[in-house]
C-alpha cells in the first residue's frame, strides 16, 4: 500500500502532498523535512529507493521535481517507480508537456488526476486512456459551467452530464 | 488537450503562489503563508460570497495546508461546499475535505449525509466524487451508513463507478474486515467483470482477503492463472498496455496473489508453472516495467512449491540484475537473491563477488539491502565476518531506527552462531558500546546470564577465562566517557560478581571503579543500584575470604549520599550494604556465596527450619497450629482471604506462631526484605521444600540473574545448539549437518566458484579480482580463494571424514585472515596498492565501478558526517536548500539539458526570461506568454520551472 505521495522541488519546496495513511499535521511536516533531507541529497546514480523508518520510499526525479511515494516493506519498488511514471505521463498528456510550473498553479488538477489513479493507497486504474477520459468528462463540465455560469442555473449544468 | 489547465485563478492567488515561489527562505515563506491565512480568515467568513470566489478560497486553503500550516478554520466551509448542488463546486469541496480531514475527524458526521445523497445521484461524476470521498473519510462507525449503497453501485453501468465502489469496499475491509465479510461473493463476481479496469481493481481486495485466509480461495487458482494467461497473450485492450507490456500492473498483482495461493501447495503451484514460465520467457528485460514483472515472478517462484526449471530462470534473471549497471536493478537483484536463497542456497555462491561489490557500494540503500541478504545467509562459518561488517556499518550511521534493527540482528546472529566465547563477549561489547540504549534490555540480561553460566560445558577453566576476559575488557571500557545505561548495568553486575575472582585486580581497585561509575552516572538510578549491589558483593567476598576491608573514602561518601537518597530502592541497598559489612565472615559467606548466581532458587514455603522452635513452644504449652481448612468457627468463605492478613489478628493462636520468629529472620538475613521490593518473580518460583537459607543466595546475588530466569525460555534453545560451542566442535557439527550431501556439496561449491571465475574472466579478461575481495568472498561464501582451493584439493584423497575436518578448518583460517583485514577492505584502492602493484594498474582502468567506489568512498564519509549534522539541526538544513537555489538550478538545467543551448533562443530572450523548454518550444512559449499576460513572472530565476518533466 502507498502511504503517501509527495512532490518536492529540488529546493525542498512542497508541490503536492497526498496522505493515504493517517498523519497529523505535525507528523506531516516532520516527514517532509526528514525525507527531503534524505532524498534531495542523494546522488544521481544511486538507487531510487530509500529505507525509512521501516518503510521504503521510492522517488524519481523529473527535471527539478521529485516524485516520492512511501510504501510497505514487501511492495515491489520497481512497480511503484512505474506508477510514478504512469502518473507523470498522464500529467504530461493532460497539460501538454507538463512542467513544474503547471503543477504549481494547477495543483488541484494534479490532485484530481491523482485521485483517478490511486485510491486509498492502491492503484485503481492502469489505463491512461480511461483516466484521461474521466478527467476530460469532469473538465467538460467545468468548461460548460464557465460558459454558462452567468445565465443558466446549476441544474442545467448537472443535466448535461 | 493542450494547455487546457490554463490559469484561470484570480490574480490574487497567482500572486500568492508566485511570492511563495520566490521566497528565499523557509521563514519568508512562513510569513507569506501566515499573511494569507489572515486574509482568508477574514474573507471566508464574509456573507454572500459568490460560489466561484468561495471555490478559490478553498483551493487557497488547500495550498496553505499543503505547505504545512493549519487551515482548520476553513474546514467547515469545505464541508459546506460538498453540500452544493453544482458538481463543479461539489468536486472542489470533496477534494478539500479529503485532503483536510482524517477519518476520525468530528466534521465527518456532517458529510455522511451528503455522501449518501450523492451516491444515489444520476450523474456518475457525482457518484465518483462521492466514492473518492468515501474511500478516504468513512471510518469504522460510518461504514454501515453507506455500505448498502456502495454495494449497489457494484452493478452500476459505468465501469468507473464499479471500480471505485470496489476500491471503497476494499478500504472498508481494511478498516473493519467484519463489515464486508459477507460480500466476498461480490468480489468474486467482479473478478469476471468485462472491464479490465474493474477486474484489476478487484484484485486489490482479493489480495488482502487471500492474505488472511488462503484456503478459501484455492478454487480461484485456475481463474487467476487463466486471467494472467490472457493478459500475457495480449488479450486485454491495448489501452492497458504500458511501455509495450500488456497490463503490467495487473500482471504484478496477479503474480502476488499466485505467490500466496501456491505457497506450500504443490497441486496449486503446478497449475501456475506454465504461465509463470511464459512470463519469464516473454518479458522484456530492457524496460523497467519488464524488470518489475520479472522481479515479481522471482518472488512468486520462491514462494510457491519449487520447480527446478523456474528456479533456473529466476537465477538467470537475478544474475542479470546483479550484473546490471543500474543500482535499482542491483538492489532488486540482492533482494531477489535473499528470497531465492532459502530454496536454493547454492546460487549465492555464483554471485559472491557481485554481492561484495554491493556491500562496498557507496549507496546506503544498496548496502542495507546487502546486509539483509547477508543476515539471511549467515552460518557458523561466516558469522564473524558478517557481524564484524555489520557492526562497522552500525557505527558509521546515525539513523536510530536502522541502528536498532542492525544491532538486534548482530545480537541475534552472535547468539546463534558465535564461534567462541571471547568473540561473543567482544561482539556484544561493541554492540553495547555503540548502540547501547537502542538494544533490548533482554540482550543485556542474556549476556549476564551467559557470563554467569558459562557455556553449559564441564570445562570450568574456559568459563573462568571467559569471565576474567570479560572483567578485563570491561575495566578497559569503563575509561570511555559516555556509556549507555544498559551496558553499564552489565558491567557493574559482572564486576561485582567476578571482579575479584581471579585475583588479578584488587578489591579496592574494583570498588574504586564502581564508585566512579556511580558518581559519573549519578542521575541514572538503575546503574547506581547495580553499582551498589556490586559493591556489596565485592565487600562480602572480601570479608568471606578473611581479608580485612576498609571502606574507601569515596565509597563512604557514596554510601552517605545513598543512605539519604530519595529512591527507596537505593536507600535500601545502601542500608543493606552497611549491615552486611558489619557481619562476620561466616554469616557473610552464607548471605553472599561467591559465584552462586546460577544456583537455583528454592524457597521453603513451609518454613521447615522453624520446626525446632515450634516444637519447643508447644512443649512450653503453646497451642498447635490448626490449618485453615480444619478451623470450624471461623470458616466463612466471604472473608476467607482477609482472614489471613488482617482479621487473623483476632485469632490469637496463629498470630503468635508467626510473629515471634520474624525479628530473627530479619536480623539474621537483612537482604531478605529485598525480595519484596524487586524480586517479583521469586514467588512464582517457590517450592515448598528445603531450608529457608537457600533463598538467601538468590536474593543476595542481585536482581540480575533472577530476572534472567524469567527469560530462559526461548533463548536457551539457541544456546543449546551444537553450533555454538567453541571452534573445533563448531566446524565439526556444521559439517556433520552437511554430510547428507557430503563432499558433493563442498565440491560443488568450489566448482561453482571456478565457473564463475571463468565467466568473469571471459567478460573482462584483464581484470584480476583483488585478493581482499576474494578473501572476503571466501569467508562469506565458504571459499573461492586459490590458497584455499589448493588446501582442499590436496587432501581430497583422504577419506571423507578427515577431508571434512580439513575443509572445515580451511575456511576458518581464511576467515581469520579476512577478519583481521576487514578494516582495510573498506578502502579497496589503498589495499590494492599494498597487495599487488600490477593489479592496481589494471583494475581501475577496466572496472569503472571500482574507480567510482574509490572516489565516492571519501565523499560518502563526508556525507555521512553531513547527515549527522542535518539530523542534529534539521531546520537550518532546509534553509540551506533554499539559499542555494538559484545558482544550483541554472547549473543543473544546463547539465541536464544540453540541447537548450542549441535552441533558437533569440526569440525568447527578449524579456530576459531564461527558458529551457527542450522538446516543445512552442508549447512553452505559449505558456510563458500566458504567464506574462497574467502579470506574473513566477520565479524568473528558476528556469527549471519551465522544464518539461518528461523532457
Amino acid at each position: 500500500m502507498i502511504h503517501f505521495v509527495l512532490l518536492i522541488s529540488r529546493q525542498g519546496k512542497v508541490r503536492l502532498t497526498k496522505w493515504y495513511s493517517t498523519y497529523t499535521q505535525k507528523e506531516r511536516t516532520k516527514v517532509i523535512r526528514e525525507l527531503s533531507g534524505v532524498i534531495l541529497t542523494r546522488g544521481p546514480k544511486l538507487c531510487n529507493f530509500v529505507e525509512w523508518r521501516g518503510f521504503k520510499v521510492v522517488y524519481k526525479r523529473y527535471a527539478s521535481l521529485y516524485f516520492c511515494m512511501c510504501i510497505d516493506q514487501d511492495d515491489n519498488e520497481l512497480e511503484i517507480l512505474e506508477i510514478i511514471h504512469h502518473y507523470v505521463e498522464i500529467l504530461d498528456r493532460y497539460f501538454g508537456s507538463v512542467c513544474e510550473l503547471d503543477l504549481i498553479f494547477n495543483f488541484h488538477k494534479a490532485y484530481y488526476i491523482l485521485d483517478e489513479i490511486l485510491i486509498a493507497g492502491e492503484l485503481q486504474e492502469s489505463s491512461k486512456k480511461t483516466v484521461a477520459r474521466l478527467i476530460a468528462a469532469q473538465d467538460s463540465l467545468v468548461e460548460t459551467a464557465k460558459e454558462q455560469a452567468s445565465s443558466i442555473s446549476n441544474i442545467i449544468a448537472q443535466a448535461t452530464k | 488537450m493542450g494547455s487546457q489547465g490554463g490559469f484561470y485563478q484570480s490574480k490574487e492567488f497567482l500572486d500568492l503562489v508566485k511570492s511563495i515561489g520566490e521566497a528565499r527562505s523557509k521563514a519568508e515563506e512562513d510569513r507569506i503563508v501566515l499573511n494569507e491565512i489572515e486574509t482568508l480568515k477574514r474573507r471566508i467568513s464574509e456573507p454572500d460570497i459568490p460560489k466561484r470566489k468561495m471555490k478559490e478560497y478553498i483551493i487557497r486553503l488547500v495550498y496553505v495546508e499543503m505547505l504545512g500550516h493549519d487551515a482548520s478554520f476553513g474546514y467547515i466551509h469545505a464541508v459546506k461546499m460538498t453540500h452544493d448542488d453544482s458538481l463543479l463546486v461539489k468536486r472542489t469541496g470533496y477534494l478539500a475535505v479529503t485532503l483536510f480531514l482524517n477519518e476520525d475527524h468530528d466534521l465527518i458526521i456532517l458529510i455522511v449525509n451528503t455522501i449518501q445523497k450523492d451516491l444515489k445521484s444520476d450523474n456518475f461524476l457525482v457518484v465518483c466524487a462521492a466514492l473518492n470521498a468515501v474511500s478516504k473519510l468513512i471510518n469504522e462507525e460510518t461504514i454501515p451508513a453507506v455500505l448498502p449503497q456502495v454495494v449497489e453501485l457494484l452493478a452500476h453501468p459505468k465501469e468507473a463507478v464499479r471500480k471505485k465502489a470496489i476500491m471503497a469496499l476494499h478500504r472498508f475491509y481494511q478498516k473493519s474486515p467484519s463489515s464486508v465479510s459477507h460480500l466476498v461473493s461480490n468480489f468474486r463476481k467482479r473478478l469476471c467483470d468485462n472491464d479490465p479496469g474493474v477486474m484489476g481493481a478487484t484484485l486489490c481486495p482479493l489480495f488482502d482477503l487471500i492474505t488472511r485466509d488462503v484456503n478459501s480461495y484455492k478454487d480461484l487458482v485456475i481463474s487467476f492463472v487463466s486471467i494472467l494467461k490472457q493478459v500475457v497473450e495480449r488479450r486485454v485492450p491495448k489501452a492497458y498496455d504500458y511501455h509495450q507490456m500488456p497490463a503490467p500492473f495487473i500482471q504484478i498483482k496477479l503474480l502476488k496473489i499466485l505467490a500466496l495461493l501456491g505457497s506450500g501447495d504443490k497441486q496449486s503451484s503446478a497449475k501456475m508453472y506454465t504461465v509463470v514460465g511464459d512470463i519469464f520467457r516473454k518479458c522484456d528485460s530492457s524496460s523497467n516495467i519488464g524488470n518489475a514483472i520479472l522481479y515479481e515472478c522471482i518472488c512468486c517462484v520462491s514462494s510457491i512449491y519449487p520447480n527446478p526449471k523456474l528456479l533456473e530462470s529466476a537465477a538467470d534473471v537475478i544474475s542479470r540484475f546483479l550484473k546490471s549497471d543500474s543500482h535499482n536493478l542491483k538492489y532488486m537483484g540482492v533482494d531477489a537473491l535473499g528470497r531465492l536463497i532459502k530454496i536454493s542456497p547454492e546460487i549465492a555462491e555464483q554471485h559472491q563477488l557481485a554481492v561484495i561489490d554491493c556491500l562496498e557500494d557507496p549507496d546506503d540503500t544498496l548496502k542495507r539491502k546487502t546486509f539483509e541478504l547477508l543476515y539471511k545467509m549467515t552460518k557458523s562459518t561466516n558469522v564473524e565476518v558478517i557481524v564484524d561488517r555489520m557492526i562497522d556499518y552500525m557505527i558509521s550511521i546515525n539513523d536510530n531506527h536502522y541502528k536498532t534493527e542492525i544491532a538486534s540482528r548482530c545480537v541475534e546472529l552472535a547468539e546463534q552462531f558465535a564461534p567462541s566465547n571471547r568473540w561473543f563477549i567482544q561482539t556484544m561489547n561493541k554492540v553495547f558500546e555503540h548502540a547501547g540504549d537502542l538494544v533490548n534490555i533482554k540482550v543485556a540480561h542474556n549476556l549476564m546470564r551467559l557470563i554467569a553460566e558459562g557455556f553449559g560445558e564441564d570445562d570450568d577453566t574456559a568459563d573462568s577465562q571467559l569471565r576474567s576476559s570479560a572483567v578485563e575488557s570491561y575495566l578497559c571500557i569503563l575509561g570511555e566517557p559516555k556509556l549507555p545505561s544498559v551496558f553499564l548495568q552489565v558491567i557493574c553486575w559482572v564486576l561485582g560478581e567476578y571482579g575479584t575472582t581471579d585475583g588479578k585486580f584488587s578489591a579496592s581497585y574494583i570498588i574504586g571503579k564502581l564508585c566512579d561509575v556511580a558518581e559519573a552516572y549519578s542521575n541514572d538510578e538503575t546503574v547506581k543500584a547495580y553499582a551498589v549491589t556490586a559493591l556489596m558483593k565485592i565487600h562480602t567476598f572480601e570479608i568471606a575470604a578473611g581479608r580485612k576491608v576498609d571502606m574507601l573514602p569515596e565509597c563512604q561518601s557514596l554510601m552517605e549520599e545513598l543512605l539519604a537518597s530519595h529512591s527507596t530502592d537505593l536507600q535500601q541497598r545502601a542500608y543493606e550494604l552497611q549491615a552486611v559489612i558489619g557481619l562476620d565472615a561466616h554469616a557473610v559467606a552464607c548471605i553472599m556465596p561467591s559465584d552462586a548466581s546460577c544456583e537455583d532458587i528454592e524457597v521453603d514455603k513451609g518454613l521447615s527450619f522453624l520446626n525446632g522452635y515450634i516444637q519447643e513452644s508447644i512443649e512450653k504449652g503453646a497451642q498447635p497450629y490448626i490449618p485453615e481448612s480444619e478451623r470450624s468457627g471461623m470458616l466463612n468463605i466471604s472473608n476467607f482471604r482477609s482472614q489471613d492478613h488482617h482479621e487473623a489478628s483476632s485469632h490469637g493462636l496463629r498470630f503468635e506462631a508467626y510473629e515471634l520468629p520474624k525479628p530473627i529472620v530479619q536480623s539474621k538475613i537483612p537482604p531478605a526484605s529485598l525480595a519484596s521490593t524487586e524480586l517479583v518473580p521469586v514467588p512464582e518460583k517457590m517450592y515448598p521444600r528445603e531450608s529457608y537459607q537457600t533463598t538467601v543466595p538468590s536474593v543476595s546475588s542481585d536482581a540480575g540473574p533472577s530476572e534472567l530466569k524469567l527469560r530462559l525460555d526461548g533463548v536457551q534453545m539457541k544456546w543449546g545448539r551444537p553450533t555454538f560451542s567453541p571452534a573445533t566442535s563448531t566446524s565439526n557439527s556444521t559439517i556433520s549437518q552437511k554430510t547428507v550431501n557430503g563432499i558433493t556439496q563442498v565440491d560443488g561449491a568450489s566448482t561453482a566458484n571456478s565457473r564463475t571465475r571463468e565467466t568473469y574472466d571471459s567478460r573482462k579478461p584483464q581484470v584480476e579480482i583483488s585478493p581482499e575481495k576474494k578473501k572476503l568472498a571466501a569467508s562469506l561464501f565458504g571459499g573461492s580463494s586459490k590458497t584455499e582451493k589448493r588446501a582442499a584439493t590436496g587432501h581430497k584423497i583422504s577419506k571423507s571424514s578427515s577431508h571434512m575436518v580439513e575443509k572445515s578448518h580451511v575456511p576458518k583460517s581464511s576467515m581469520e585472515v579476512a577478519s583481521e583485514k576487514t578494516p582495510p577492505v573498506q578502502q579497496p584502492l589503498d589495499l590494492l596498492d599494498l597487495g599487488e602493484p600490477t593489479v592496481t594498474s589494471t583494475v581501475p582502468s577496466v572496472d569503472p565501478f571500482k574507480q567510482l567506489e574509490g572516489l565516492v568512498d571519501t565523499t560518502q564519509v563526508a556525507s555521512a558526517v553531513n547527515h549527522g549534522l542535518t539530523a542534529a539541526a534539521k531546520s537550518p538544513d532546509i534553509m540551506a536548500l533554499y539559499s542555494e537555489t538559484p545558482a544550483d538550478g541554472d547549473l543543473l538545467s544546463g547539465v541536464l539539458n544540453p540541447s537548450m543551448t542549441n535552441m533558437p533562443g533569440g526569440t525568447t530572450t527578449r524579456q530576459s526570461m531564461p527558458r529551457s523548454k527542450g522538446p516543445n518550444p512552442k508549447d512553452s512559449l505559449e505558456k510563458d506568454a500566458l504567464v506574462r499576460q497574467m502579470g506574473v513572472t513566477p520565479a524568473s530565476q528558476n528556469p527549471n520551472l519551465f522544464k518539461d518533466l518528461l523532457g
